[in-house]
């Protein structure tokens, strides 16, 4: 393949639902730019709806969301439901928060990526993000 | 600019110590250091400037109320908490909301969906509310309620609960924390822009002191600023500053300072760094009570004497190891106990992930009762006080305070300053700071990023059962079907009337309440005259 001029990440950084704790949502969204990455933070109280409107709209690459209420188990798979339904299934869907060890393996079931739980380090998240994001540039022939 | 990170790494130092908000520690603090003139600097407990506590005996006198913060599922499985915390000793009651309430939504709405009894209990009505605190005598007990955007229908709902149980307003006491400015900067739960809600909040104000003189109308709130990422100055200066925005606005609304300043009351995060807390607390009582007095002109001491409740930072809990975290509550409660805290909660070590356990709670109590009765702290007033070190964070705190102060001042004032999100980017720059220093390990966090346990059990922790999502619609449908429509649609109306005016709103909003209006109807009128807010968010 040709050396193109490399693709820029693009990675939607959202808060889902109520839940107002967005401390570590702009850390990531600060780190994912710090390295370089095109960020779009959606900012609070997101519908499912909107928020997939914003990662197809916006071209992303990777949405990240970010949620700390308890509502996981109903946002986000209503969010990746509604990637799929409009054809958009190969963005990197990830999550973080509070989200417990037993809930993880049915996230992964539906289709998330990687679920980064309390103690997660910033450099690990930003290198699956890149990663996923890259091979997905692949995959397209970018 | 505060993205620098604050320590180099360990091996590089020479001798630089700080405080976890950077504030430079010396290697030796000795007579050198004294304050220069510590009795008016100083001075006694429960006298001008206050720094020493609000009270001559402090715990001697009475010990600070243990209440526990819970709340979660409907108001049956709250009202159970209730009770299990009271019968194992606390001395207080806290309710937590779910995030429905929280936002002014029933559980009903489309925008609660797979949110309710998630973070605290579902209130829709004054049914609810009745629930909530059945076989709870209100002229027995105080009570805090954490609710913000709509503090003013929660505040209807207890009232009219201590009515039907026969204990008129002015008998009852407690706290509400209404704090609206610290929701735009920090804990981010709001229901109208800036000016109606603070309209509301000089509403409770006005009619608290009126009213309900056992009532702390306000808890105005440092925690969940620190959550959110501050330094302990930020904390310090920018909860001050909100409480003497609330007291300029009420001073405009034409009330007297001494006839609402003894009820203003605040909320303080307890962090881990032990000595920069307790110098906070002491900072925050001496400027307070020299503001109140020579900007404000309060008169009497009440007015002047900063009282508060102290929770242990949740942020400094970890998913790793949380046994450990038992370690930090006792540590965290021991500072603000030791910066005399008039309310004290302590969180549990699972509530890294979730809300406590029974067994957990149970141990976070028993954390303050062993510092009450075991460990001979509460047997004199300020302990620390007089100690090199402390007094100088003190008076550096304070002066970190002062230059805060003169920032936003520069701005415009508070209000100004949070819509040119000033206090909002300090905190995402300090928060960003703070996790740099843990990723490069510059900063240590047992079980985190040092003294790593390979294999970990799993901690059993709390569920909400999602049929209770069910079980509240249900009982809200149940409200609508037994009341009287047409009176709740009259009350609604004649709240939005009263909106629109610049009259009181508790009345015309405990009318709607006894009328079993509910809490999002409710809001949703007064949305439709002073309309919604969207932040634009910095990070």
């Amino acid at each position: 393949m040709e050396a193109a001029i490399a693709r820029k990440i693009r990675v939607v950084v959202a808060k889902p639902g109520l839940d107002g704790h967005d401390r570590g949502a702009k850390i990531i969204a600060r780190a994912l730019r710090d390295a370089g990455m095109e960020v779009i933070y959606t900012g609070l109280h997101q519908t499912p709806e909107q928020i997939a409107e914003t990662v197809i709209q916006e071209d992303a690459d990777a949405v990240g969301l970010s949620i700390l209420s308890g509502a996981h188990m109903t946002l986000v798979p209503r969010v990746v439901e509604l990637l799929k339904a409009q054809g958009v299934e190969d963005v990197l869907v990830t999550v973080g928060g509070t989200i417990p060890a037993e809930d993880i393996p049915e996230l992964k079931e539906l289709g998330v990526a990687a679920v980064f739980t309390p103690g997660s380090g910033t450099d690990e998240i930003v290198d699956f993000i890149r990663s996923g994001a890259e091979e997905r540039h692949e995959r397209e022939g970018a | 600019m505060a993205t620098e990170p604050r320590q180099r790494p360990l091996e590089e130092r020479e001798d630089e110590r700080t405080t976890m908000s950077g504030q430079p520690i010396g290697p030796l603090y000795g007579p050198e250091n004294a304050p220069a003139e510590p009795e008016e600097s100083i001075g006694k407990p429960g006298e001008y400037p206050f720094t020493r506590g609000p009270y001559e005996s402090m715990y001697r006198g009475r010990l600070w109320t243990m209440r526990q913060f819970a709340g979660f599922g409907t108001v049956e499985e709250t009202n159970e908490r209730f009770h299990y915390l009271l019968d194992h000793g606390q001395t207080g009651l806290s309710t937590a909301f779910d995030m429905p309430t929280l936002m002014g939504y029933d559980s009903d709405h489309e925008r609660s969906l797979g949110e309710v009894g998630r973070e605290g209990v579902a209130v829709d009505s004054l049914d609810d509310m009745e629930q909530l605190f059945e076989g709870i005598p209100l002229g027995g007990v105080t009570t805090s309620m954490t609710i913000n955007a709509p503090a003013a229908i929660l505040l209807a709902f207890y009232v009219l609960v201590g009515e039907k149980q026969g204990v008129p307003a002015e008998q009852l006491g407690g706290t509400i924390q209404t704090d609206i400015l610290k929701e735009y900067i920090a804990q981010k739960e709001w229901c109208f822009p800036i000016e109606p809600a603070m309209r509301l909040v000089t509403d409770m104000i006005e009619w608290c002191s009126q009213q309900m003189p056992r009532w702390h109308p306000v808890s105005i709130s440092g925690y969940h600023i620190r959550e959110a990422g501050s330094t302990a100055q930020q904390e310090l200066a920018f909860t001050l500053k909100d409480g003497f925005t609330y007291v300029e606005r009420a001073l405009e609304r034409g009330l007297d300072i001494d006839d609402f300043a003894p009820r203003l009351s605040f909320f303080f995060n307890a962090h881990i760094d032990f000595f920069e807390e307790i110098a906070k607390y002491r900072a925050a009582r001496r400027i307070w009570a020299r503001e109140l007095r020579d900007t404000y002109g309060a008169k009497r001491e009440e007015s002047m004497r900063l009282r508060f409740h102290a929770q242990t930072a949740g942020v400094s809990l970890t998913a790793q190891q949380p046994l450990n975290n038992v370690v930090r509550t006792s540590l965290e409660a021991l500072a603000a106990v030791l910066g005399g805290t008039q309310s004290l909660h302590t969180n549990s070590c699972d509530e890294a992930l979730a809300l406590p356990t029974e067994e957990a709670v149970r141990v976070a109590l028993r954390t303050q009762q062993v510092i009450a009765f075991e460990s001979g702290v509460a047997n004199t007033p300020d302990p620390l006080g007089g100690s090199w070190f402390v007094e100088k964070l003190t008076d550096e705190i304070e002066r970190a305070a002062y230059e805060y102060f003169a920032r936003i001042d520069e701005l415009g004032g508070m209000v100004e300053a949070i819509r040119r999100n000033f206090p909002q980017r300090e905190i995402a720059d300090a928060a960003f700071t703070y996790q740099r220093e843990v990723d490069e390990r510059q900063r240590i966090v047992v079980g985190v990023n040092d003294f790593v346990a390979e294999d970990e059990p799993e901690t059993p922790i709390l569920r909400i059962d999602p049929a209770l999502e069910r079980k509240q619609a249900d009982r809200l449908a149940a409200t609508r079907a037994r009341r009287d429509g047409s009176a709740v649609e009259t009350a609604l109306a004649e709240l939005k009337r009263a909106a629109a005016t610049e009259v009181n709103l508790m009345p015309p909003i405990i009318e709607a309440a006894r009328a079993r209006a509910t809490e999002g109807e409710m809001i949703a009128a007064l949305q439709e005259v002073f309309g919604t807010y969207t932040e634009s968010p910095v990070f």
